[in-house]
């Protein structure tokens, strides 16, 4: 179900401002990786490239062998979460997330009946079971995240990737639905890309984390390798911080 | 007394910011309803009444003149070949406008409040210099005898010009305001665009959509300068209502002046009644698509 993902070599310049400089990337089927960077630091560029949403200007992305740019977005069949979860706000939350089995053409489109129980399934994996029925305005932030991670599992999505899925939420919300995004990850297993600026969000939650500075990747590893090697000064500032979470690894080790 | 309690505002009551006394209140809202009863509603039920002045026989029997019939037809012609046209394109411009980054883009946004800011008198008076007899295509049409200007094509092309602005300038600032987020949405869960199109975008602005098309309307039967221009006022072939009260009135002919005025003034009341109904039978799912984040 999931594959692999390889970014090669992309590039994206938005007027003679460069996005991404030369970024390349792999994540293996079923692993969970962070983007980390500072605003502007071309993270959200490299996730909308990846869904081919933005076009890019040379590099290519892989699913598996097959060269992503040959195919249309619904080929490309990518469960993406907006940072704002873009609902579709005249749509029930049970119409929201049977959207893309109904949007299918009509050879593939499952019977209402197989939406039903698909939608009634997807509905207790998020725990919104018995809100089918409401609009996207009367929900609280966290419950509108999961309809719209639900909406994006209802496609059987190969890649599964997130913007900022933690965002627009407040503290307590964000830390409940990071572990639940965790037990998730681990029992549907989704090769996962997600976006953040949180330090301790992406080394709670990822295998592995790049992190992203000006468009260009500086450092991609695991927590455990970013903490003790960081490559360059730049992560070893941003990181900073981070050492002192109980369980991590302390700072002045990292910094050795 | 009064002004004590405004100086301590830490006493009992903690007053607002933006309340207000109830006399302020009882003013303000006289002076509106004052003003709204002299200017709008006054004169509005001067009309009827002007209509009805002989008798609701002689007010009837002003429509069954044939030249009046003609002009309620025409003005019901050209509406119902503006307003669509008006519709489609306007929708289609403001999702250009709105979705889309473009060279040009503010040039296009002027142009289409053009028709607002310039008089209609002008608006008519291009399409003359375009199309009349001794216009730049004035000869052209005439070898192939099509009639534009003094025919209902030119009167259909200063109506679709005058009220362009109604549909484009309701959805813009709306579909800005609700971005691409749910289209790139639809799209990344295997929407084509039509389906995009239809299941998103539209009905997530059918109310402004609604909106900008009974004014549009409104506007499209009432318009007078700017077909008055290109009219030339041919008695039963090129009078729409407007043109055909002031040819009545000028004939001194006040009753069916008024009541074909009424008639008017009827529609456009008939268009508000039924924004209202729409927004009162709609009112849960209005707030709900309207509610932001």
């Amino acid at each position: 179900m999931s594959v692999p993902v390889s970014v090669r070599n992309l590039e994206k310049n938005f007027g003679r401002y460069p996005a991404l400089k030369d970024v390349s990337l792999d994540v293996a089927a079923g692993e969970l990786v962070a983007l980390l960077g500072p605003s502007g630091s071309g993270k959200t560029t490299l996730l909308r490239a990846v869904a081919g949403l933005e076009q890019t200007d040379a590099g290519q992305v892989l699913f598996g062998d097959v060269d992503a740019g040959s195919l249309s977005l619904r080929e490309r069949r990518i469960g993406f979460v907006f940072q704002h979860y873009a609902l579709f706000r005249h749509m029930r939350v049970f119409d929201n997330i049977a959207f893309g089995l109904r949007a299918r053409p009509r050879r593939t489109r499952p019977s209402e009946e197989e939406i039903r129980v698909r939608v009634t399934e997807l509905l207790s994996l998020v725990q919104l079971e018995g809100l089918e029925q409401r609009y996207p305005a009367q929900l609280s932030g966290g419950q509108r995240q999961r309809v719209a991670l639900a909406r994006a599992l209802a496609i059987e999505p190969r890649v599964l990737l997130l913007d900022e899925p933690f965002g627009a939420l407040d503290a307590r919300v964000r830390k409940d639905l990071r572990k639940w995004l965790k037990q998730l990850h681990r029992r549907t297993g989704h090769t996962t890309l997600f976006v953040t600026h949180d330090q301790d969000e992406a080394f709670e939650l990822a295998d592995r984390i790049a992190i992203l500075n000006h468009g260009v990747i500086e450092q991609v590893g695991s927590a455990d390798d970013i903490l003790q090697r960081p490559a360059t000064p730049f992560v070893a500032s941003f990181i900073e911080g981070i050492g002192r979470k109980p369980g991590g690894v302390p700072l002045a080790t990292a910094a050795e | 007394m009064a002004m004590s309690e405004r100086l301590l505002p830490l006493a009992h009551q903690p007053e607002r910011a933006t309340s207000e006394t109830g006399l302020t209140k009882a003013v303000l809202i006289a002076i509106a309803a004052l003003f709204l009863c002299a200017i709008l509603f006054l004169p509005l039920v001067m009309v009827f009444l002007e209509g009805f002045r002989k008798g609701t026989e002689v007010f009837l029997e002003s429509f069954a003149e044939p030249d009046t019939q003609a002009a309620i037809r025409l003005t019901l012609l050209v509406a119902a070949i503006a307003v669509p046209f008006n519709a489609i394109v306007g929708l289609a411009a403001a999702w250009a406008i709105a979705k889309f980054e473009f060279r040009g883009k503010n040039l296009l946004l002027t142009m289409i409040d053009l028709p607002f800011s310039i008089s209609p008198v002008i608006s008519g008076l291009v399409y003359v210099l375009l199309f009349g007899a001794h216009g730049w295509l004035g000869p052209w049409l005439d070898r192939h005898d099509i009639e534009i200007i003094f025919a209902v094509p030119g009167i259909v092309l200063a109506t679709v010009l005058v009220t362009f602005p109604f549909v484009a300038r309701e959805l813009i600032p709306l579909m800005q305001a609700q971005g691409t987020a749910e289209e790139e949405a639809a799209l990344t869960l295997g929407a084509s665009g039509w389906h995009t199109f239809f299941r998103v975008t539209l009905p997530n602005v059918k109310w402004a959509l609604l909106y900008g098309v009974l004014l549009c309307n409104a506007r499209a039967m009432g318009e007078f300068g700017a077909v008055s221009v290109v009219s030339g006022h041919i008695r039963g072939l090129t009078n729409t209502m407007p043109l055909h009260i002031e040819i009545l009135y000028n004939e001194y002919n006040f009753v069916a002046a008024f009541a074909v005025a009424s008639l008017l003034a009827g529609l456009a009341l008939l268009t508000l009644v039924a924004k209202s109904l729409l927004e009162w039978r709609f009112a849960g799912e209005l707030a709900a698509s309207h509610r932001r984040h």
